[in-house]
């Protein structure tokens, strides 16, 4: 059909030859800004730092040499990057799954609910929709181990609450808790979305076909048909959760003790506190492959999926 | 089906949610306590709501005072509002070619917005930081703006809206002899609005809160972003004067939370539209 509807418009305009270069040259002409500024703010610089991870140039001095694998070498014995790397890690393993799960709960039950829908949907998003440096403010009076709310409630029940953000043992899971908050409301209305979109009468079928609980219907036809919003919301929480930040700087600062420094923060500390570029630049190229082999995993993943719609 | 016939379920899934929900709301609710508590009642009780005497006055002239909130919340309109019309005027005509043009190069620029789509300023920031340094560029809203004038992802979500138009609507507007402009400006775009909405939406959302950014070009208090003048408030407060600290993350949170709640429809819409984030 596609072939059939291009060539019967090649032919109905193969006689203006003239036009269809006057045509192109207005496409060239109109998407020239955007090409340029891609090529600016994106190509170049990438290419840079995969150039400047060569070097030893630092900001500041003058001139600089490449050091081929050095900076590298250096990262394969860096404690603090190697800690960074697992932080990160740790922090995404943590995140993802609980909030990918969360919001695919969440998202059955409020549609399944017919009062208060758009409420529930508010509440939740909210979070997505607040500044999330003055809202990590917010959690470090929640989290503060002496005067904060949450440790007053574990000590209503007799436990004794942890110092969060304070120590290294938990500082991880104080942020992931942050964490979950913030990216919950997110997933949940693009599962909402999925939702929607499966067809009633799968449920009508299923039920004829035996499904009788929910946990069946779920199996049967829910879990199936969500696959490519699941796929979705998971890659996009993973990248999320790579790309921590806001918060770390925020309360942390990396610390107590390198127990929370993460991907960028480290990138962020070398880089432009350090103003050591080139080696900043080696570590941005790992951030870079992470991404891109995430990416590359989500489509092998999403060509081997079956597409039920 | 099991809503009606099966009220137990009914009652366990709506508690379930309450109570989650109630968890949501927890830093919100604690926020808008806290800002009105003098310090000695912050440090007594922390699990009262209701502030023994009102302090909601002191609090907020306390952090008004530290930092302008004023010039911040002035920042990010002003940095919001550059880079989303930069955004647009850069990439609705950049779509509009490659969905509805004969472009030779379209092929290529779509594995340019791909690849561009993959890369976040976090990867580009260090050789622009150097170059922005070079140009004496830095501390200026031209350094906050320049790097997200051009959203890749803007022209993949324009991409696909205008590649569901119909083409008649465009033949019709050529024999009538509007220039290729002309059916940008009065053709596309006025037929544009829902994904003009979301993509807003999304840019706002993306650039009010980015802290990354900002922290690396930015020095001067003058243009501070409101993520990057609260990391400021905090770091001059040193702490623990919590009830100041919350009246400034309420002042500073409220724009974007009033906004989304007066427009939530079109939020959410415009976030299952445009589905990325970041």
């Amino acid at each position: 059909m596609a072939e059939i509807a291009a060539s019967s418009r090649l032919i109905t305009h193969s006689p203006s030859r003239t036009t269809d270069q006057g045509e192109a040259a207005t496409a060239w002409l109109l998407s020239m800004p955007a090409i340029v500024l891609i090529v600016v703010f994106i190509l170049l610089p990438v290419a840079a730092v995969i150039v400047l991870g060569f070097t030893d140039f630092e900001l500041g001095y003058a001139g600089f040499k490449f050091v081929g694998f050095d900076n590298y070498a250096e990262l394969l014995t860096d404690r603090t990057f190697k800690r960074s790397l697992w932080n990160t890690a740790v922090y995404t393993s943590l995140v993802t799954p609980v909030s990918v799960f969360l919001a695919l709960g969440l998202a059955i039950m409020i549609e399944k609910e017919s009062i208060g829908r758009s409420f529930f949907r508010t509440a939740y998003f909210l979070p997505v929709a607040s500044l999330l440096v003055a809202m990590a403010t917010v959690w470090q009076y929640l989290f503060h181990p002496t005067i904060g709310p949450i440790n007053a409630m574990l000590a209503e029940i007799g436990i004794q609450g942890p110092n969060w953000l304070g120590a290294s043992s938990t500082v991880l899971y104080g942020l992931s808790i942050i964490g979950v908050w913030q990216s919950v409301g997110f997933n949940l209305v693009l599962f909402l979305a999925g939702l929607t979109s499966i067809p009633r009468e799968l449920y009508a079928a299923a039920e004829v076909d035996g499904a009788r609980s929910g946990w069946d219907r779920f199996r049967l036809v829910t879990w199936p048909m969500l696959g490519p919003t699941t796929l979705f919301v998971t890659t996009i929480s993973i990248i999320n959760s790579v790309k921590v930040f806001e918060t770390v700087k925020t309360l942390t600062e990396g610390g107590p003790n390198k127990a929370s420094e993460v991907l960028l923060f480290s990138i962020y500390q070398e880089g432009f506190v350090y103003l050591r570029v080139g080696y900043a630049s080696a570590m941005t190229v790992v951030f870079l492959t992470i991404l891109v082999v995430l990416m590359f995993i989500q489509y092998r993943i999403q060509d081997r999926q079956v597409h039920y719609t | 089906m099991s809503a009606t016939s099966f009220p137990l379920a009914r009652i366990v899934r709506l508690s379930v949610l309450s109570l989650g929900a109630l968890v949501f709301l927890a830093p919100y609710i604690f926020m808008i306590s806290t800002a009105g508590k003098a310090q000695g009642d912050i440090f007594t009780s922390s699990l009262s709501l209701i502030p023994q005497q009102w302090f909601y006055v002191q609090n907020v002239s306390k952090a008004l005072s530290r930092v302008s909130m004023g010039n911040l919340l002035f920042n990010g309109v002003v940095v919001c509002l550059l880079i989303f019309v930069m955004q647009i005027i850069v990439a609705i005509p950049c779509a509009y070619a490659m969905a509805k043009l004969k472009f030779g190069a379209a092929r290529v620029m779509m594995v340019l917005v791909m690849v561009g789509l993959l890369v976040p300023i976090h990867a580009t920031a260090l050789p622009l930081y150097v170059a922005f340094d070079k140009a004496g560029a830095l501390n200026s809203y031209f350094a906050l703006v320049a790097p997200f004038t051009i959203s890749v992802f803007g022209i993949f979500l324009f991409l696909q809206f205008f590649r569901s138009m119909p083409d008649d609507l465009i033949h019709a507007a050529r024999l009538d002899g509007m220039s290729e402009v002309g059916i940008i400006g009065r053709v596309i775009v006025p037929n544009a609005w829902p994904a003009i909405t979301a993509f807003a939406i999304f840019s706002v959302v993306a650039h009010w809160n980015d802290l990354y950014w900002p922290l690396i070009v930015i020095s001067n208090q003058a243009y501070a972003t409101p993520p990057l003048g609260l990391l400021y408030f905090r770091a001059a407060e040193a702490g623990d004067d919590y009830g100041a600290l919350m009246a400034a993350t309420l002042i500073i949170t409220f724009p974007l939370v009033a906004a989304f709640l007066l427009a939530q429809k079109r939020f959410v819409e415009g976030i299952t539209m445009t589905g990325l984030k970041g």
